[in-house]
Formats: C-alpha cells, structure tokens, sequence
C-alpha cells in the first residue's frame, strides 16, 4: 500500500495545469517509477499527487513541418526506442532510452519524467542536451520553449513555474541534420542499473568525412546535472579525424568535468572512466558517421 | 529405474502457473501486520522511546517496545539442537534490543491494521539513546579495548577461536632453500538475495498453542528456537512451511518466527503478519561473513610444501547466530585441500557492530576457496610453475582418510574433473594463446579447485525420518522433515521412493508442507545434506513398507513373499516374470479386508553417521578492459563430482545457480557499511550489485560420477558446492590476462581501477592532464596500452 493523501487524475494539458494552479502543494507523477519510489520510502509519504498519465495527446514522436523532432513527454522509453522517426534521424537517442533500467521500467518511464527530475544521470538527459534539445513547458500562459541547458537549473531543480506541466521535448533540424552519434552507458551492470557515469558525442564531418565540422559532447554524472564539456568540443571542431584529435578531445574534456567522491565511486576512478569514454565515444560517432582515419 | 533420469520438477506446474502456495498466500485476510523500528546508531543503549503519538495514529493496534520483551536471550542459529551444554549455540539477543549492536537493531515494533497506518506509526516514533562506541573491522575488533558489544556475555569481542596444529611448523621452516610465499586474501560481506524476502505470520488457538507459517528452510529447528526464546514448551509451537522463494542459508535462521509468535499473543491470538522489506533483508536477517585471512606457505624449490599457516578473521557481526562455526568448517578445508606435514591454522570469530554473519550457501568455503586458490596461483606464479600440474601433484590425493570425519578420497575426483573442465573450455589452448599479450584488451584463463564435505555429521547429529501412507490406488504419499526450498529435493525424492518400493513417479505424490504437528523430524535444507541424509531414511522405509506389501502380496497370492517384487507398480513373480495383481488392486483388497483390514503406511528415522567428500573444479576465461576497469567472464565451466546424479537436468540447475551466486561474489556484489555511522549503504537491489542475467555467460556444467559408496543412492552434495570456486577461478583468470593478481574481492571496476593503478598498468586520466614527471615516465613506458 502507498500512503497517498490523494491523486488528481488529469485528462488534459488544461486540466493539469488548472489543478496545479489550484494544488500547489502537489507533485507530478506521470509514469510513477520515480515518485512511487519516494513514497514507498516516508520521503514522499502522504503526498498528494497531479497525474499526467491519462493525457494521451502528450503520447508519441512526430516530425513538426520544419523539420522538429517532436517527442511527447508523455513518451515511453520503450516508445522513443520503437519510433521510426527517432530511429531514422537521432536513433543515438533511442538507444540511449533502451539502456534506462529493465523492460517494465522502460515501458512505464517516460522522457518528461526523466527530464523533469533533475537528477544528472539520467540516461536520455545527456543525448538530449548533446542535440541541444529544447523543453517546451504549457503554463497558464501558454507555451514557453527552454534550452534544455537552461531547463537544468541545479542537483533535482528544473525551470518548471507552478503553473507548468512539460509538454514536450524538441529537438531542431539544425541540431540533428548531418550528425552522427553514440552514447556510452558506463555502469557497475549491464542492465537494471544507473550510470556511473555516462556519455553522449555527436559529430558532423566534412563532406570528404576526413575532418570534424562539429562535435558534441555531455556526460551524466560528471558533475550535479548533465554537462557539456566545451573544451573538448573547441579542441575538435575543424580538427582532422585523427587519434590525436581524439586524445585531444579526451583532455579537453577532463579540463570541463567536475565529478565528486561519493560511497559510490571516487572521483579519480570516475576522471579515468570519462577520460576513456570521451575517446570511445567519440571513436564510435566518427565511424557511425563514415569519417575516414588520417 | 526413475533414479539418474531428467524427469520434470514435480512442482513444476504449480510454480509457473502460480498456484504453488507460499506464505503470503496463505495468511488470513484479517492478519494484522507489523512493522519494526530499527536503531539509528550502532552501538548504545535505548534510553527512552515515546510511543504516545504512534498509538494515536489511525489504524495502529498496539505499539511494544524493547522494555516490554522477555528477558530471555536465545539463540537463532539453524542448527540441530545439541543437548550437550558446551555444544549449544550462543544465546546473546532478545526480541527487541534495548543493547544497540548494529545500525538497524530491532528495538520496537508497530501492529495495525495496514502498513500505511505502520509506517505511519514507525516514523512517529522517537527513540532516546545512550551512544557507545562501536567497531566495524573484526581485526580492530579482536584487539584489547574494543568497545564490548556484549559485555553481559565476555569481556572481549572474540566469540570463538579455534586452531589446528600438525607436525611442527616452526621447526620446518628452518629447512635452508626454502621460498615463503605470503599473502592477505579478503572476502567481503555479501546477503543471499533470494527473491522472496523472509516473511511469516501467527495466530494463537484457545489461547494457547502458537501456529507460525514460514519462509523458513528449517521448520523443526525453528519449532524448538521459538519455544526457547519464549520460554514456552516446544510442543506449544507449530511451524508451517510452505513453498519458499529460496533462503541459501539465510533461512537457516531463526529470523522474526520468535518474535512474530510472541506479537500475537500481545493481540489476543489475532493473527499477526512479519513481512520483511528487501532493505531489511539486507541489513536484519543473515549476511555472509567477511573474512580476512593471512597465509604463508614455505616452498621448497621443486615445489612441493614444507610448511603452512593460515590465519583468518571472520567478521560476525552483532549477534552470534552460526557464529565460529562457519569459519571453522572453511579452515578444515585448509590441511586437507592440499596436505603438509607441518601445519598451522588459526580462526578467530569476532563480533563487529554490523549485520549478523549467518549460513550462506558454502558456509565459508567460497571465502576458504578464494583465500586457498588465489595463494596457491600465487605460488605458482612466484615459483614459475604451471597452475594445473602443481594442483594435480599436490593436491588431496587418492586414499586420504580423514580420521576425524571418517571420511575417504575413494577416486581420483580432482584430476578426473580437470581432465574434463580442460576440455570443455579449450583451457590449454586459451592458455598458450593468452601469454604475453599487450594492449587495453586482454584475456586470461584461470583455474581454482573446490573442496567440500556433505552434511555435517560428525559435528552435529545427522538424522532424517520419513513417512509414507499408501492409497488404495497404490501410490503414496511421500512426508519427510526435508524441505523443498526451490533446489528441487521434493522431485529427487519421489524418484528414490518409487525406485526403492518399485512405483511409478507418478505415484508418488510427494506432501511438500512441512508442519511439525504431523511432519516427523528432519532437520531441514542445509549443508548440501537433504539428498544424502533424505535417501538413507527414504531407503529404509521404502524398504520396510515394500516388506509390508510383500507380505500380503503373499497372502492375496500363495506365493512366498521372497519369490515376488514389485515393478512399476505392479506385483511380479521373479521366477517366471508373470505380473500377478497390480499394487493398487492389492493396497484397495487389505484395506477393505473384512478380516484383516490394514492402513498401508510406514515410518522410520536414520540416524546417519557418515559423511562423504564432494569436489570439483572452476575453470574460468574473462576478458579485461584495462582502461575501463572492466573484467568480464566469457566462459566458466564448473565439473562436480556428486556421486550419481538422481536427476541430472535439476543437478545442471543447480549448478547454474551456484555459479551464478559466485559470479556476482567475484566481481560485484558487497554490503558496505559507512565507516562514520555503521549504516549500511546499499541496502536495496539498485545500489547492491546483484548480477542481471544480461552479465552471465552460458554457464558449462559437466560431471564425474563415482558413486558414493556409503550413499544408498550413491550421492553426495551439490547444493553448495557451485558457489565455491568460480571467484578464484574468475581472479586467477585476471591474474593472466593483467599481471595483477588481485587479493580482495569483488573484482568490480572500483577495485580493477585501484589495483591497476597500484601496479602502473594504465596511464591515469590525471596524468594525461598533467604530463608526468620523468620519473614517472619510465614506469609508463613500460605499459604499452591507451597510446
């Protein structure tokens, strides 16, 4: 049994944001697989809850007519891995989503939620801000769009007002046309786990695929929300495709990343492990994008 | 023959289909349920706990507290009661604890109506304490001036020490030329993890007799452990034992049945639910006992032993429960595994404010193997020898007798199964092709040796009984006091009683509920004992209810009883092969015998006063990632030598499960405790490293099978053998593919990355950062990996 004060069940994106308007004090749940956690544990217990999970219109992945990748946040990890559309134009992100917890987490979790609790581990967090995605929140006021940089605002704090819900996540053409990407999950198992750490590259080579137009790069649990480490970009962008480039990617990304010691893991066996993914990483992105080696 | 065939579990339907019982299931729907308050200190004394709000709260029945359990320490450990005095186990916890020992001790308890009304009620509870000092290292721990943990008892922390001397160790390390090779080995602390978490319920009849339905492995033991901690007659209590969701030892505990059985009586007899959380699982019931062992070994040149020491401390945690006894059985292992003429073992047992250390599958032997099998590799290594032929020369031979145990090397088992785990995994060609290779990724192939015995006789009684009804149909009902706890003992028994009466499986129907008020006396799932024990009292009384039928077969038929069998259910004359009536036609005939109407049934007990030596081998080949601290183990073949095996596939399966335990022994799991608190950090399948089937390989399993000549079904344990040598298998493997030989488990990344470090093996990230002195430079450049 789950001690819950009560739970408002919203059947719209109105209705959610009328009740949060009208329960300040109540939290979002859409998927459950981290509040149900809270509450089982006295964190949470006696809560009241606002469920988004009966509002389907916040369900799916379309292409706007621009070009945007439209990812309700209503969207199943399960489902953001099955999309056709994510598969043909950013499928690091699918299978970024297939690597969250097990099978019953990743057909429960959603991408909002993974987004919305704030927390730098999240798996599909890093791919999306390696895409420069951008949240769109519906308030009372309409729809406001946040780079998803910004979005993050602290360890478990996002730029959610009181009268918001997050409706979806975007991703522009501009940010995925011409890329390539891979995301390492580097944890203690191979499933039902979260990342010790983890990383997402994305590259755009030159039309001859022998030198590096663009470079991306965030890691989860490199410091308290997901980070993009510049100084690796900055040492790629132009750069031949190269082992050097790639050692000199690695440490510029080792200048940028800040982990900390915790019972979980210290913070030089952490800088090793970054260090190392940065490389394969970004090894992996070149080769998904046919870059030929100097 | 049904014995040596792969018949189907014979609870198999019933657990895939969901219909198999266990105790959740069977408690009443009315059952009040309980929640335990748990200290937040490590070690002190409760002062004050202010139930006032608590009982206030909607739903709460009854809030008690350790000032209001009985003053009565007991004892929890599963083992046969002894009536010897100075063979007891050690009586040093009470219900609830007003003496803190641990980070969780139990120290009240909430009964209501439904856990939310409990939790409720447990974090309106507040607790006044007195802080002690505590220690968590066993080492420290066993020093003069450790903080006493149970002073009321000793005035030390050791709650045991046992040594074992042969020859004279320091006379032969004299001997000039001899090479010392020394080392620390450490095991760490690691939880059962079985899927269903301990649960039990009880409800008191008229006022007097106390029913608890358990998960338990050890129905009778918990009868007699309840009655003790209540200061009741053993008869007042009925234990009831379902189907479980496994236990590896740790169900071999005396866990909440007590103070669930006193609960009820504190609510008028009503009955009372004690469901475990996985949180609790981990930190108040049973642990394995870390270890830390030292061991010298004085080499001559060829290769052969001079001399041996081990010394080894085994952290117990708060309370005694299986206490020096798991330690014990894992320094026993050490003289015999590979014998010397001059010998000396030490074990200390010493409490710690941490978890209890209880039974675990292997009961110190995985942690006796990885100490005995790392030192031997690195012997090996140290003396530039090969690993597989210094086991074979040196290793128990053929014919050692244990003038203890009585127990005999009948065959050559150790070779046998080598010969045959070096040819199911390519070792000697894996081997050749992983010496001296370079780069970030590397294999290796690593064998380890495992020694154990069956059952625990003669250090505790060894006794079984059994009880067969027959029906008018000519089957039976098979009723023994050894449990089914998921290993598949239920199927293997009802293959030994049709064989041994001449049935047909399918007509034994075998009864799986332990209950004490009709179950006879078995003393349970443990020490890898219930095949071998079960089948000297299923023999027996097989055997004494086939003369039964035999003696009205003689009558029903004229012929004399020594001329007739009984095959497939059917009764034969032997001289000429012809079926004379069916077993059922003859069990439906004396039933209804106007005249001598007869009850078909026998029972008996075996008191069985042998034991029986069961080994093996782990050959393992991982591959290391260096530069990402990974080890992963591509291949692992475990060979046993069981004796015959009564069902093969569930024999397989039960390899497969053992091994599986030991992989995550190896390279993931361990319980961690904070160093400032004593609490312990991981206490939940998330932060708890448990393996995932995504991080097994195919698990090879093959078997020697010499029968056991003193088993009546030529059998001998395999419970607990699997979990013992894959971790020393998986470690020397690292230890050819790295170099590293590394002497503290679990191999996970964090230690990869330590040891690593420690040996120079990779550049670290830091260093790439900052360019590293020359004097640093030239280790380096020794390393040729991450360029």
């Amino acid at each position: 049994m789950y001690d819950i004060n009560h739970i408002y069940e919203a059947n719209s994106v109105e209705e959610a944001i009328q009740r949060r308007i009208e329960q300040p004090q109540a939290l979002i749940i859409s998927g459950g697989s981290d509040i149900l956690i809270g509450i089982r544990a006295g964190k949470l217990a006696g809560c009241d809850l606002i469920s988004l999970y009966m509002i389907d219109e916040l369900r799916g992945v379309s292409l706007d007519e621009d070009g945007t990748i439209r990812i309700g946040s209503l969207t199943s990890f399960a489902s953001v891995t099955k999309s056709p559309v994510i598969q043909k134009y950013v499928n690091v992100l699918g299978e970024a989503a297939d690597k969250v917890g097990g099978p019953q987490i990743r057909n429960i979790g959603t991408i909002g939620g993974n987004t919305c609790n704030g927390v730098t581990s999240a798996d599909t967090a890093s791919t999306l801000m390696a895409y420069d995605a951008i949240i769109e929140l519906t308030g009372a006021e309409g729809k406001r769009l946040v780079p998803i940089e910004k979005f993050y605002l602290g360890a478990k704090k996002t730029d959610i007002r009181a009268d918001e819900i997050q409706t979806a996540v975007l991703i522009r053409p501009e940010s995925y046309r011409g890329y390539h990407g891979y995301y390492y999950k580097y944890a203690m198992r191979s499933a039902m786990d979260i990342a010790t750490s983890g990383c997402s590259v994305n590259v755009r080579l030159s039309e001859d695929k022998k030198r590096i137009e663009d470079a991306r790069i965030c890691y989860g649990v490199a410091g308290p929300i997901p980070l993009r480490t510049r100084s690796a970009e900055q040492a790629a962008y132009g750069q031949p495709v190269s082992r050097d480039t790639v050692e000199a990617f690695a440490a510029g990304a080792l200048k940028d990343v800040n982990p900390r010691t915790s019972w979980r893991a210290t913070k030089e066996f952490r800088i090793q492990i970054q260090g190392e993914l940065a490389r394969r990483c970004l090894t992996e992105a070149i080769n998904r994008a046919g870059g030929i080696w100097a | 023959m049904e014995v040596g065939k792969s018949f189907k579990r014979v609870d198999a339907f019933d657990k895939v289909t969901g219909r198999a019982k266990y105790a959740d299931d069977l408690c009443p729907k009315n059952a009040y349920v309980s929640r335990i308050l748990h200290s937040t200190i490590a070690h002190g004394r409760v002062i004050r706990i202010d139930t006032a709000e608590a009982a206030q709260i909607d739903g709460v029945v009854k809030v008690l507290t350790c000032f209001d359990v009985p003053d009565r320490p007991f004892p929890t450990a599963g083992h046969p009661w002894n009536t010897d005095p100075g063979h007891q186990d050690v009586a040093d916890r009470k219900l609830l604890n007003e003496h803190v020992r641990y980070y969780g001790d139990d120290i009240a308890v909430v009964i209501a109506e439904d856990t939310v009304a409990a939790d409720r009620a447990i974090r309106a509870l507040t607790v006044e304490y007195e802080a002690y000092p505590f220690v968590l290292d066993p080492i420290e721990s066993a020093k003069e001036g450790a903080p006493l943990i149970h002073g009321e008892r000793q005035n030390n922390n050791i709650l045991a020490h046992s040594s074992l001397r042969i020859g004279n160790y320091a006379e032969a390390i004299k001997e000039p030329g001899l090479i010392k090779v020394e080392g620390w080995y450490h095991t760490p602390t690691v939880q059962h993890s079985h899927i269903e978490n301990h649960i039990c319920f009880a409800y008191q009849e008229q006022g007097q007799r106390v029913t608890v339905c358990s998960s338990t492995q050890i129905p009778h033991i918990v009868r007699r452990v309840t009655a003790q901690a209540l200061g009741w007659p053993w008869g007042k209590v009925r234990i009831i034992k379902p189907y479980i969701g496994g236990g590896f030892g740790n169900k071999q505990d005396a866990l909440y049945e007590p103070l669930c059985a006193w609960l009820t009586t504190q609510v008028g007899g009503h009955p009372v639910k004690l469901d475990v959380s996985r949180e609790e699982t981990f930190v108040n019931n049973r642990v394995r006992h870390a270890m830390h062992a030292h061991i010298t070994s004085w080499m001559r040149p060829d290769g052969t032993f001079a001399a041996r020491k081990l010394e080894v401390w085994s952290d117990q945690g708060a309370y005694a429960s299986h206490g020096h006894s798991v330690a014990a059985k894992g320094m026993g292992a050490f003289p015999q595994l590979y014998p010397c003429d001059n010998v000396e073992t030490d074990a200390w047992t010493v409490y710690t404010n941490k978890p209890t250390g209880g039974a675990m599958r292997g009961y110190g032997i995985p942690q006796a193997m990885f100490q005995n099998e790392s030192h031997i590799e690195d012997i090996v290594t140290a003396l530039n020898l090969d690993p597989i032929a210094f086991r074979r020369k040196n290793s128990m031979p053929v014919g050692y007798f244990d003038s203890f145990s009585k127990n005999e090397l009948y065959e050559d088992s150790f070779n046998q199964c080598l010969d045959k785990a070096i040819e199911k995994i390519d070792y000697d060609r894996k081997r050749a092709r992983y010496r001296h290779q370079t780069g970030p990724v590397r294999r290796g192939i690593g064998a380890a040796l495992f020694w154990y015995n069956t059952a625990v006789w003669p250090i505790s009684i060894e006794t079984s009984s059994c009880r067969m009804i027959m029906n008018q149909d000519g089957s039976i009902q098979l009723i023994t006091g050894e449990t089914e706890i998921g290993q598949g003992c239920d199927t293997v028994f009802a293959q030994m009683a049709a064989d041994t009466i001449g049935l047909r499986l399918e007509d034994v129907h075998v009864f799986t509920m332990q209950d004490t008020d009709v179950t006879p006396y078995g003393s349970g799932a443990y020490a890898s004992r219930q095949t071998y024990i079960g089948g000297f009292s299923i023999r027996q009384t097989g055997q004494l209810l086939k003369e039964k039928i035999l003696k009205h077969a003689h009558t029903l038929t004229r012929m004399p009883a020594d001329l007739l069998d009984i095959i497939d259910g059917t009764i034969v004359r032997k001289s000429d092969n012809r079926a004379l009536m069916t077993v059922g036609e003859l069990a439906t005939r004396t039933l209804y015998d106007m005249e001598r109407s007869e009850h078909l049934a026998a029972e008996s007990t075996y008191a069985v006063k042998s034991n029986a030596y069961s080994f093996g081998v782990t050959i393992a080949e991982v591959e290391v990632d260096i530069p990402l601290c990974q080890a992963k183990v591509l291949n692992m073949v475990n060979v046993h030598d069981c004796g015959t095996l009564i069902n093969p596939q569930l024999a397989e399966a039960q390899v497969h499960g053992g091994m599986s335990m030991a992989l995550g022994f190896g390279l993931y799991e361990e319980l961690l405790a904070d160093p400032k608190t004593g609490r312990i950090l991981n206490d939940n399948l998330l932060d708890y490293k448990l393996p995932t089937t995504m991080d097994h390989p195919d698990l090879l399993v093959d078997f020697v099978e010499n029968a056991e000549p003193t088993s009546p079904f030529g059998t001998k344990a395999l419970g607990e053998p699997p979990t013992c040598s894959p971790a020393p298998a998986i470690r020397n493997a690292i230890l050819q593919a790295t170099g590293v030989a590394i002497n503290t488990l679990p191999l996970n990344p964090h230690r990869l990355f330590e040891e690593f470090t420690k040996a120079g093996i990779f550049r670290t990230e830091q260093e790439v950062i900052s360019p590293p002195s020359p004097g640093r430079s030239a280790e380096i450049s020794r390393v040729t990996i991450n360029a």
